[in-house]
C-alpha cells in the first residue's frame, strides 16, 4: 500500500521533449512570425489609426501608432463627400455584374475543356492558353474596343477580361479532379451534358466557384487601369479612379471640403480625408477573404497547365 | 472512321454549346486585337483604318530606338523586374518553409491570414499608403526623421534611387503572403512518409527542411520563376504609372508605361498608335522568347517544365 502510493501518476499528456537543436529553429521561427506580423500589419494600424484622428494631429505627423486626439471628423468629411458614394455605387455595380459574367464564361469554358473525349480539345485548348503568352496590346485592344462601339460605356469594363485564362485553367483542373465514374455513371443513365452540369458538377465545385468568384471580385473592385483608358464620362467612373483622383493626384475639391474658419486646419483635414478613404475603400473587400481562405490552395495553378 | 468522328463530335453537341460564348469572347477581344498587331508596321491613319494604312516596315520601331531616352526606358524596365525577382522571388519560398514549421494550427492560420490582407489592397490604394507615409513632412517616415535628427528629410519620391527601392519593396510587402499560398500548398502534399522515416534515421527539424521540405517544393518554384521569366519585360506598369512623377522619371519610365503615354496621349503628347504598338510588340516578342528559352532550359536541367 505504502508502496504504492510513492508512484506518481503519470501526467496524462506527456510530451517528448524536441532535442535542443530542434527547439532553437522553433524559437527562431516564431521570432522570424512575430516580426514579419508586425511588419505586415503596421502600416495597416498607422493608417487605421490616423483615420481615427483630429485633422490637427495629422496635419502636423503626430500620429504614431495609436489615434492622437481621436476623432471621427475624416469620417464625416467621408460621407459627404459626394464622388465617394457614385464611385462606390458604379464599384458595386461592376463587381457584381462583372464577376457574374466571369464566373459563367469561365465555368462554361472549363467545363467544355475538361470532357477529355471532346473532338478538336486540344485545339480549343490552345486557343485560350496562347493568350497568356501573346496579346493584342493596349492599342490595338482600345481599337477593337471602339470599333465594337463600347469605350465609354459600362461595357468596356466588363467585357474585356470576361476570362482570366489562368483561372480558367484551374477551374479545368478542379472539374478534371472529380471521379471520372460519377460523368460515367451519369451518362449511363441518360443524363445530358447540360444535365450533368447543373445537377452534378455545379454542386460539387462549390468550393472553386468560391475562390474565383473572390478573385474577379476583388480584381473588379480594385482595378482602375482600364477605367483610366477606356471611360471618360464622369458619372460611370469606379471607385479607384475617384480615390487616385485624391490619394495620387492630390486633388480634393475644396468647396466640398472647406470650412471658412477652417482654412487653416485644410492642410491636415486633405490629409485624414486621404486616411478615412483608405479605410472605407478597402474594409469591404478585407472582410470578405477570411470567409473562403481555406479554399485558397485551390486556386493554385501549379501543374496544371500540361494535360 | 469519318463516320465515327462525326457521330462522336453529335454525342458532344451540348459540350460544344458551353464553348460557344467562351470563343466569341476569345475572338472579339483577344485575336481580333492580335491582328491589329499589325499596325506595328503601318502608318497608322483612323480614316485608313487598320486593314488600309500604308506599309512602312520596320520604321516605327526604329523611331522608338531614336528617342533619345530609349536606351533608358529598356535599362529602368529590366532593373525593377530584375531587382523585383532577385529579391522577391525567395522570399515566399523562405516564408512557406518556415510557416509550415509552426505546429499550433490556429496560430499558422492567423499568421496566413494577416500576411494575405495585404494582397487584397487596392494598387490605388497601396500607392495611396505609400505617399502618405512617404510624406516628408506629414507621414510618418517625416515624424520618425524630424524626431530622431531634428530635420525634416528630402521627399522620398522625389529621389530616382530610392524609387526603386520603395517600388520593389513595397510590392514584397503586399505580395509575399498571398505568393506562399502555391508552395504552401506544395508542402502541404508531401507525403508523411519521407518526414517519418527522416525522423527515424535521427534528422533534425532543420535537416528535414532542408532534405525533406525544400526539394518537394522545387518543382513548383521552378515552374513560378519560369511564368515570372516570361513578364519580364512587363512590369507591374499600373504601380509605376501611379508613383511615377517628374523628379523619379530617370529610373520610373518603363516600357508599359511609355507605350501607354506614347498611344493614348496622356499627358500632353499626341496619340502615336502604330509607335505606341509597335513597342508593345517588341516588348511582348521578347517575352516570348525568355519563357520559352527559360522553359527549355529548365526542361532539359530538370524535367520540370510549363509545358
Amino acid at each position: 500500500m505504502t508502496r504504492f502510493a510513492e508512484i506518481r501518476p503519470t501526467p496524462k499528456k506527456r510530451k517528448i521533449q524536441d532535442p535542443a537543436g530542434d527547439r532553437l529553429l522553433y524559437a527562431f521561427i516564431h521570432v522570424v512570425m512575430i516580426l514579419l506580423l508586425i511588419v505586415t500589419t503596421y502600416p495597416l494600424i498607422y493608417v487605421l489609426s490616423a483615420s481615427f484622428s483630429s485633422p490637427r494631429a495629422v496635419g502636423n505627423g503626430q500620429v504614431v501608432l495609436w489615434p492622437v486626439e481621436f476623432s471621427l471628423r475624416g469620417y464625416q468629411e467621408v460621407f459627404e463627400y459626394q464622388v465617394v458614394w457614385l464611385g462606390y455605387k458604379n464599384t458595386i455595380f461592376y463587381t457584381l455584374v462583372g464577376t457574374v459574367i466571369n464566373v459563367v464564361m469561365t465555368m462554361m469554358a472549363a467545363f467544355a475543356l475538361s470532357k477529355k473525349t471532346l473532338p478538336g480539345r486540344g485545339m480549343f485548348t490552345f486557343l485560350f492558353t496562347f493568350t497568356m503568352l501573346f496579346s493584342g496590346g493596349l492599342v490595338p485592344t482600345y481599337l477593337q474596343l471602339r470599333s465594337l462601339g463600347i469605350v465609354n460605356t459600362r461595357w468596356s469594363l466588363l467585357l474585356p477580361g470576361a476570362i482570366s485564362v489562368y483561372n480558367m485553367v484551374v477551374t479545368r483542373t478542379f472539374i478534371q479532379n472529380i471521379p471520372g465514374e460519377l460523368s460515367e455513371a451519369a451518362e449511363i443513365d441518360g443524363c445530358s451534358h447540360f444535365k450533368y452540369f447543373f445537377l452534378i458538377l455545379l454542386p460539387l465545385s462549390k468550393a472553386i466557384l468560391a475562390v474565383i468568384s473572390l478573385y474577379y471580385a476583388v480584381g473588379h473592385w480594385n482595378s482602375y487601369f482600364n477605367a483610366l483608358i477606356y471611360i471618360s464620362d464622369r458619372n460611370l467612373y469606379p471607385l479607384q479612379i475617384f480615390l487616385r483622383d485624391v490619394l495620387v493626384l492630390n486633388s480634393v475639391d475644396p468647396s466640398s471640403i472647406l470650412d471658412p474658419e477652417e482654412a487653416q486646419a485644410l492642410e491636415g483635414m486633405r490629409d485624414l480625408l486621404k486616411f478615412s478613404m483608405i479605410v472605407v475603400s478597402t474594409v469591404p473587400i478585407l472582410c470578405i477573404y477570411p470567409a473562403i481562405q481555406k479554399y485558397f490552395a485551390k486556386g493554385v495553378m501549379v501543374g496544371s497547365l500540361k494535360g | 472512321m469519318n463516320k465515327k468522328l462525326l457521330r462522336r463530335i453529335g454525342n458532344h453537341w451540348q459540350v460544344y454549346c458551353f464553348l460557344i460564348l467562351p470563343l466569341i469572347y476569345l475572338i472579339l477581344f483577344c485575336y481580333v486585337p492580335m491582328t491589329g498587331v499589325q499596325i506595328a508596321f503601318r502608318k497608322f491613319t483612323i480614316r485608313d483604318g487598320i486593314w488600309g494604312s500604308k506599309w512602312v516596315g520596320l520604321t516605327n520601331l526604329f523611331k522608338f530606338f531614336d528617342t533619345y531616352n530609349s536606351l533608358t526606358i529598356i535599362k529602368n524596365t529590366l532593373t525593377i523586374s530584375l531587382y523585383n525577382i532577385i529579391a522577391g522571388f525567395p522570399i515566399p519560398i523562405l516564408f512557406a518553409l518556415l510557416l509550415n514549421c509552426v505546429r499550433n494550427e490556429r496560430y499558422k492560420k492567423t499568421i496566413q491570414t494577416i500576411t494575405y490582407m495585404p494582397h487584397f489592397i487596392s494598387t490605388v490604394v497601396i500607392v495611396g499608403m505609400i505617399l502618405q507615409i512617404a510624406n516628408p513632412r506629414v507621414g510618418l517616415y517625416g515624424t520618425l526623421t524630424h524626431a530622431l535628427t531634428g530635420s525634416y528629410p528630402n521627399d522620398p519620391l522625389g529621389n530616382p534611387t530610392v524609387f526603386v527601392h520603395l517600388y520593389v519593396w513595397s510590392g514584397i510587402w503586399q505580395q509575399f503572403g498571398w505568393g506562399s499560398i502555391v508552395y504552401l500548398a506544395a508542402l502541404s502534399s508531401v507525403d508523411p512518409q519521407l518526414h517519418e522515416a527522416a525522423i527515424i534515421d535521427g534528422a533534425s527539424r532543420w535537416q528535414r527542411i532542408l532534405h525533406v521540405d525544400f526539394p518537394c517544393i522545387l518543382p513548383t518554384a521552378t515552374i513560378m520563376l519560369i511564368m515570372r521569366a516570361g513578364n519580364v519585360m512587363s512590369v507591374g506598369y499600373e504601380k509605376i504609372y501611379l508613383m511615377q512623377n517628374n523628379l523619379n522619371l530617370a529610373t520610373s519610365e518603363v516600357i508599359s508605361t511609355y507605350v501607354y503615354k506614347i498611344g493614348l496621349g496622356a499627358g500632353s503628347s499626341v496619340p502615336n498608335y502604330s509607335l505606341s504598338t509597335a513597342i508593345g510588340l517588341f516588348n511582348s516578342i521578347i517575352n516570348l522568347i525568355l519563357i520559352c528559352t527559360v522553359n527549355a532550359i529548365t526542361r532539359k536541367l530538370s524535367e520540370t517544365s510549363l509545358w
